[in-house]
């Protein structure tokens, strides 16, 4: 199992380097002079001047590029110029609301898949099975900006029933957590059916059929434990999507979280603070991932030998 | 093909769909009832008449006519993006799987897995971000993130497909390595890689949409979905027409491609044949 853990780690490695590369590179993609660009028209000579000083655009690439990855390791992303605050600080600021919103989204969407994509595979070809198969298609064809400002409508506006935005008790977590995890639990959901479908094939399904075992036993016993484990690595996969998909879900319910964070960022042209952003949310995939493929490892003991 | 469609109602009515939507992007111009730029301040945010099927805009652009240019937006980023990435996935993806060796290592290990690294849709916007909008800079984000997918799928197809034995029988013939891959080995890889592009249509059009959403795609006053349904956001108190309309459009193409995507996939997969 170590071994596993430590080969994996050393994957993930250059795959960090790649990422954090990629994104230090982003500022010099602006076409014209990114430091103009921020502070816009009719800024004073000596004062784009001072911002190029400050933000080190003013010293060799390579110079740049040592100083970024150094600032890193010791947690500096740099300044937001906007806010005149560390990058760090606002995003360790906005990190938690993100973190509850996600988890919330993945657990309605969990929620709503298992049971839904188990009755899909045992009625397989059935009615059940093909309204939940439409409806599923359906899901992953709704962006969460046009299903948000519906659900707002419907349950806010109409029925005066949810708050509209912002973040606060229970309620304000349900249109959010909603909207951001629809796209995952239509993914999901058509996951466990395919991999339920596998499981009840196979001969210890037979097996326990054959000893007389009632069918909810066989189901719910052999075949979902089974079954569930390649679901684990999607809704891992998926989890870092959601993150991304967070910027949308917090502009349009105002949810103080990092994706509306980035949103504010990349209007105001605060580059340090987009770029600061963007490696969070990419390492956070990152992350979810390797936890993903351990976890995966953990309960699947033939990962760990191929 | 029919047989396909005859089997598979909700793939033929997708495929329908698609038709529908086609005529309206190539005919838009000829068929939108108003000019989608023409600003009509004494009839903002009026609900669907007559006049106005689809009701009107916050500067009382007709939303109809906005839906229907729209569509041509969708289309024509979506077609050049799956054409894009599908073109250079399959002959990257394809070419390092039939070589073999370093080359295909390095393309696996090193840059499709480092793509496949970032959430997609966050490197599109990433990438759109810092290049600024505009529908060329567009385009570029979402090949850079949809050539991935199709360089994966021509890999596995690839080194499935040269070990066939017509591959061996045409080298066998005198015919050049090239030759081979181009006119044996990419043939036979074409029905997924055609499955691939139904779907990657839908994602092309929701992620063009994502993007106008957040500010980052086609620049105003071109009319895109994302960017009505952006503009929709402050008038859900008084004009939910603006939402519901612009989403529906949007919710009914990505579908179409998802349906007829769906079935294809299933109708070529001998594992779920029955």
């Amino acid at each position: 199992m170590a071994a596993f853990i430590v080969r994996r780690l050393a994957l993930t490695l250059p795959v960090v380097w790649i990422v954090v590369t990629l994104v230090f590179s982003l500022i010099h993609l602006v076409p014209g002079d990114p430091v103009a660009q921020m502070l816009g028209e009719g800024a004073a000579v000596t004062q784009v001047e001072a911002m190029r000083h400050d933000l080190g655009l003013d010293q060799p690439l390579l110079t740049q590029y040592r100083t970024y990855m150094a600032g890193l390791l010791r947690g500096n992303m740099g300044q937001s110029f906007r806010n005149q605050e560390p990058v760090t600080t606002a995003i360790k600021r906005r990190y938690p609301a993100t973190i509850e919103l996600a988890l919330a989204a993945a657990l309605f969407s969990v929620l709503i898949a298992i049971p839904f994509g188990v009755v899909s595979a045992i009625r397989r070809g059935r009615a059940a099975d093909q309204i939940i198969g439409f409806v599923s298609l359906l899901g992953v064809s709704l962006p969460n900006f046009a299903l948000g400002p519906m659900m707002i409508l419907l349950f806010s506006i109409t029925f005066g029933l949810l708050p509209v935005s912002g973040r606060g008790d229970f309620s304000h977590l349900v249109l959010p957590s909603v909207t951001m995890g629809a796209a995952l639990a239509a993914i999901t959901t058509r996951m466990v059916r395919g991999s339920m479908l596998e499981e009840i094939r196979q001969d210890y399904v037979r097996t326990a059929r054959a000893k007389g075992l009632n069918e909810r036993i066989v189901i719910l016993r052999h075949a979902f434990r089974n079954g569930l484990i390649p679901v684990i690595t999607i809704l891992g996969l998926q989890m870092g999507a959601l993150l991304a998909g967070a910027i949308i879900t917090e502009l349009i319910f105002s949810w103080p979280g990092l994706g509306s964070l980035t949103f504010q960022a990349i209007s105001a042209r605060d580059y340090p603070l987009a770029q600061g952003c963007f490696l969070v949310i990419a390492l956070s995939y990152i992350l979810i991932n390797l936890v993903t493929d351990i976890l995966y490892s953990l309960v699947d003991p033939r990962i760990r030998y191929d | 093909m029919t047989d396909f469609f005859r089997r598979n109602k909700l793939a033929a009515l997708g495929f329908g769909m698609i038709v529908v939507l086609l005529v309206a992007a190539l005919l838009g111009p000829w068929l939108a009832p108003y000019d989608v730029a023409a600003q009509r301040l004494e009839d903002r945010l009026t609900g669907p008449t007559w006049h106005h099927p689809f009701g009107t805009d916050d500067l009382g652009r007709d939303i109809l006519s906005r839906i229907l240019l729209g569509a041509r937006v969708s289309m024509r980023v979506g077609a050049t993006v799956v054409l894009l990435s599908g073109i250079f996935g399959v002959l990257v993806g394809g070419l390092a799987a039939y070589v073999g060796g370093r080359l295909d290592a390095f393309v696996t290990a090193v840059v499709i897995n480092s793509l496949m690294a970032f959430p997609g849709t966050l490197l599109a916007i990433a990438l759109v971000a810092f290049l600024g909008p505009g529908l060329d800079k567009l385009i570029f984000a979402l090949t850079i993130i949809g050539w991935v997918g199709y360089a994966r799928l021509a890999r596995g197809q690839v080194l499935k497909v040269k070990t066939f034995e017509f591959v061996e029988a045409a080298r066998a013939l005198g015919a050049s390595r090239l030759r081979v891959f181009f006119h044996h080995v990419i043939p036979s890889i074409i029905q997924p890689v055609l499955v691939q592009a139904s779907i990657g249509m839908a994602g092309a059009i929701l992620a063009e949409a994502s993007l106008s959403f957040l500010g980052l795609g086609i620049t105003p006053p071109a009319p895109s979905w994302g960017a009505m349904l952006n503009d929709a956001r402050n008038h859900l108190f008084d004009a939910p027409h603006m939402v519901i309309f612009p989403s529906m459009a949007l919710v009914i193409t990505v579908l179409s491609f998802n349906l007829l995507g769906d079935a294809l996939r299933d109708w070529l997969d001998p594992k779920t044949k029955t």
